[in-house]
């Protein structure tokens, strides 16, 4: 008998394969509207993802673009295959946001010549020059930094109720990474900025989705490590929900999380990619070009650029935390304060490596940075700049938009 | 006065009766009204969920599956995929010798080839050797994952689900070590390797696949139904103590055949390697080691059931996700999930149907009451 089901199975996929004709050349005669494709590694439940797939939206909607949204996508052929299928299925544009998608989406690219692709937090594009395949990012440690503002605040405040408070601070990260590395320590500089003697443990979870890993760490971190406040970049809800079970405030990655923890959320810092979207459709529109290597900036307020912040939380924040980073934002918009100013941090011992010169304080002389992929991730750019005020800074996303910043400057401590 | 006595009266309201033998048409149209009512139940919930019609749900789960020539190719690698993995939990199976621990054996056999495509990429081999050397390198990594559960099911009794389940977890972490050695940016992420890539047939990406599974299909069908090693599997499955009492060596038959178990797995993971991603990560065995463990149990360990099983699987997978989910803008994956999961229901419910019936109420003679009436 089951060999008669197996048979009756082929039948049926046979009579599949023999109608399907008809729901193919449907789709093809459709509206001449503008039709984009999103490719996601997970799907809405990570925080990550539904950054991107909210913007995609919202800019799809306003652009009068279609959009087309593949969710829990592996960094696997599959990412291939579903960006070479919505090239078949008519989409001009077609954008994947994982980190490890990109090799993937570049050999997508180099099969469909006509249809655009672009990759966030990826190295590739400056480098391959392809016609059309692109990167886009976001200047984020300026957002990180003014989120790690509102935490120093937060810090101060806890520390003027309660003189004992630890001026430790915690930190959960997905992979040492520069993407990670970079985001962490502008954090740090911007708590800094406002508690001198703050110090930040982070830690890793080496995935960039791991609820349980998430949750696990933001308690040891907050139980053994006397964190005052914990902060994550990772996708999940796990830190958060750690967080607020144990009253510690959390600031956040990639959108507010005020609605699930209203007792501890202090603030987010987040890509908007909605500006970008929105580049990317105009061109299309336009049959002009997408900018290869797109970095976001800091917009006229907090809340409207491609870096963002989302409001402070409502019970956990300081009272005047937005005038405060209101302040701030100003000068890095002006240019007048640097998140990497090199007099701010000291880099020494064995963290002072082959690419890195200090002078006798431990301030950053110089410093290459790996800019340009290869499999030996060859430290190959310098830098260490100086702005016309001859102050000494480390100019993150200028070489291009994908972070490049992975020194370890004293203060912290990775477990 | 005393009342008449009743010849027959009404028993119990539910009665289960086993089934000796359904006619094989009527089981196979149980199991296609099964698959229906689940497909209507999707169509309802998500109708309920997001408003959609129940004829688009349809013409999407099709279109998504085979809409276009590589949609179709899609899911025929799809289904080659789990059916080799099935095809590896039989054996092990069918020795009653439960192997959660398809996807660490895949994973091995995936870092194995993907090591053997790093180093000999970067000393700057020949493909063909690079090749050769993975072939034997992915069959022993697997072999390995099987065998050392094995050796302990055979030698202490260990549970081998837990055993099997927890090297599944040791095996990520060690594709997380190896990325962590080898990436020394940190972010986890190899890039494509360029070296030991497996032949392509015809200009086409997908056919090596299926003809590896054809391959595998036909030698696990002769290995279970031909050989004394798929007869002795069987024995030691069915009483331990019958296969002592023949002679056959059970502990030897355990490691044997986890091994040849592993070893299917690790030849998943070459082609995952070799032919499709060119890269690792810790989720590249994408969970097709539990997926299979249904496709296996859904065939009763029946390599050719089999083929309608997997693709079944990869037929409502690549329905739901490139095409019901995309035409519906569902981006919650839970929705595909559960959706998914009430098929899955309708179609292993469906199976006690077919092994027994449901009497409601019937008569229950009085033997004693009719023989006194027979005697007047």
């Amino acid at each position: 008998m089951k060999k008669h089901l197996n048979f009756v199975v082929l039948v049926l996929a046979a009579a599949t394969l023999a109608g399907c004709n008809g729901t193919n050349t449907s789709s093809n005669t459709g509206s001449a509207k503008l039709k984009a494709g999103l490719i996601t590694l997970h799907d809405e439940n990570s925080t990550y993802d539904k950054n991107f797939i909210d913007a995609f939206k919202a800019a799809c909607a306003k652009k009068g673009v279609e959009p087309v949204i593949q969710s829990n996508v592996p960094e696997s052929n599959e990412c291939y295959t579903q960006a070479a299928d919505m090239a078949d299925n008519g989409c001009a544009f077609v954008f994947a946001d994982s980190f490890g998608h990109e090799d993937h989406i570049v050999r997508a690219a180099r099969e469909f010549p006509n249809v655009q692709f672009s990759h966030a937090s990826g190295q590739q594009a400056h480098v391959l020059k392809l016609a059309n395949f692109h990167n886009a990012f976001a200047s984020i440690y300026e957002g990180r930094y003014l989120a790690g503002v509102a935490a120093g605040l937060k810090l101060q405040a806890m520390i003027e109720a309660k003189p004992e408070t630890s001026t430790n601070i915690g930190y959960i990260g997905a992979y040492p990474y520069a993407e990670v590395i970079s985001g962490y320590t502008s954090y740090y500089l911007g708590v800094r900025s406002v508690v001198k003697e703050a110090t930040m443990t982070v830690t890793f979870t080496n995935s960039w989705y791991d609820e349980t890993a998430e949750k696990t760490s933001a308690e040891n971190l907050i139980k053994n490590y006397h964190c005052s406040i914990v902060s994550q970049h990772a996708d999940s809800w796990g830190a958060p929900t750690a967080c607020e079970n144990a009253k510690v405030p959390n600031v956040t990655y990639n959108g507010s999380t005020e609605s699930k923890c209203p007792d501890t959320y202090l603030i987010s810092s987040r890509i908007n990619w909605e500006p970008y979207f929105e580049h990317c459709f105009d061109q299309l529109a336009n049959k002009g070009t997408i900018e290869t290597d797109y970095t976001g900036e800091l917009g006229t307020t907090l809340y409207d650029g491609s870096v963002a912040l989302t409001a402070p939380g409502k019970v956990a924040a300081v009272a005047n935390t937005e005038e405060k980073l209101n302040e701030a934002a100003a000068k890095l918009r002006a240019g007048t304060l640097h998140v990497f100013d090199t007099s701010s941090f000291t880099v020494s011992g064995a963290n002072v490596t082959s690419n890195v010169t200090v002078d006798a304080e431990g301030h950053v002389t110089s410093y290459k940075a790996d800019v340009d992929p290869d499999a030996a991730y060859t430290a190959d750019t310098e830098v260490v700049e100086k702005d016309s005020n001859g102050k000494s800074y480390i100019a993150e996303s200028a070489k291009r938009s994908a972070p490049y910043f992975q020194l370890n400057i004293d203060g912290i401590t990775r477990i | 006065m005393h009342s008449e006595r009743k010849l027959f009266s009404w028993k119990s309201p539910l009665h289960l009766v086993k089934r000796s033998n359904l006619p094989w048409w009527q089981a196979l149209l149980y199991r296609l009204l099964a698959v229906f009512v689940g497909l209507l139940l999707m169509c309802f919930v998500l109708w309920l969920m997001v408003k959609a019609s129940p004829v688009a749900v349809f013409a999407n789960l099709f279109s998504g599956s085979f809409g276009s020539e590589r949609r179709i190719w899609f899911t025929f690698r799809k289904m080659a995929l789990l059916l080799c993995a099935g095809l590896a939990l039989i054996p092990a199976f069918r020795m009653r010798f439960w192997n959660l621990g398809g996807n660490g054996q895949i994973l091995m056999g995936d870092l194995a080839a993907i090591m053997c495509m790093y180093f000999g990429g970067q000393a700057g081999w020949p493909n063909w050797a690079i090749i050769l050397l993975m072939i034997p390198s992915s069959l022993f990594a697997g072999a390995l994952w099987g065998v050392i559960p094995a050796i302990f099911k055979a030698f202490f009794n260990t549970n081998e689900s837990l055993f099997t389940l927890m090297m599944n977890y040791i095996a990520s972490g060690i594709v997380t070590i190896f990325l962590g050695a080898v990436v020394t940016s940190g972010s986890g992420t190899l890039p494509i390797q360029e070296a030991g890539h497996l032949p392509v047939i015809g200009n086409n990406d997908y056919l090596l696949v299926l003809l590896i599974a054809v391959a595998i299909l036909a030698f696990v069908y002769v290995y279970l139904r031909f050989s004394k090693h798929g007869y002795e599997l069987e024995v030691v499955g069915d009483s331990e103590n019958t296969a002592k009492y023949i002679g056959i060596n059970v502990r030897w038959t355990i490691i044997r055949t986890m091994a040849l178990s592993g070893a299917l797995c690790g030849v998943i993971g070459m082609l995952l390697a070799g032919a499709m991603d060119f890269t690792i990560t810790a989720d590249s065995a994408q969970n097709m080691g539990f997926t299979a463990i249904m496709v296996a149990w859904l065939a009763k360990f029946d390599p050719f059931a089999m083929l309608g099983t997997s693709f079944l699987v990869a037929f409502l997978d690549n329905g739901m996700a490139s095409g019901v989910q995309r035409a519906f803008g569902i981006t919650n994956n839970s929705i595909g999930q559960i959706v998914i999961g009430i098929v899955y229901f309708c179609i292993i419910a469906v199976e006690f149907f077919i092994n027994y019936r449901i009497q409601f109420q019937h008569l229950v003679p009085d033997v004693e009451a009719l023989t006194e009436k027979g005697k007047k």
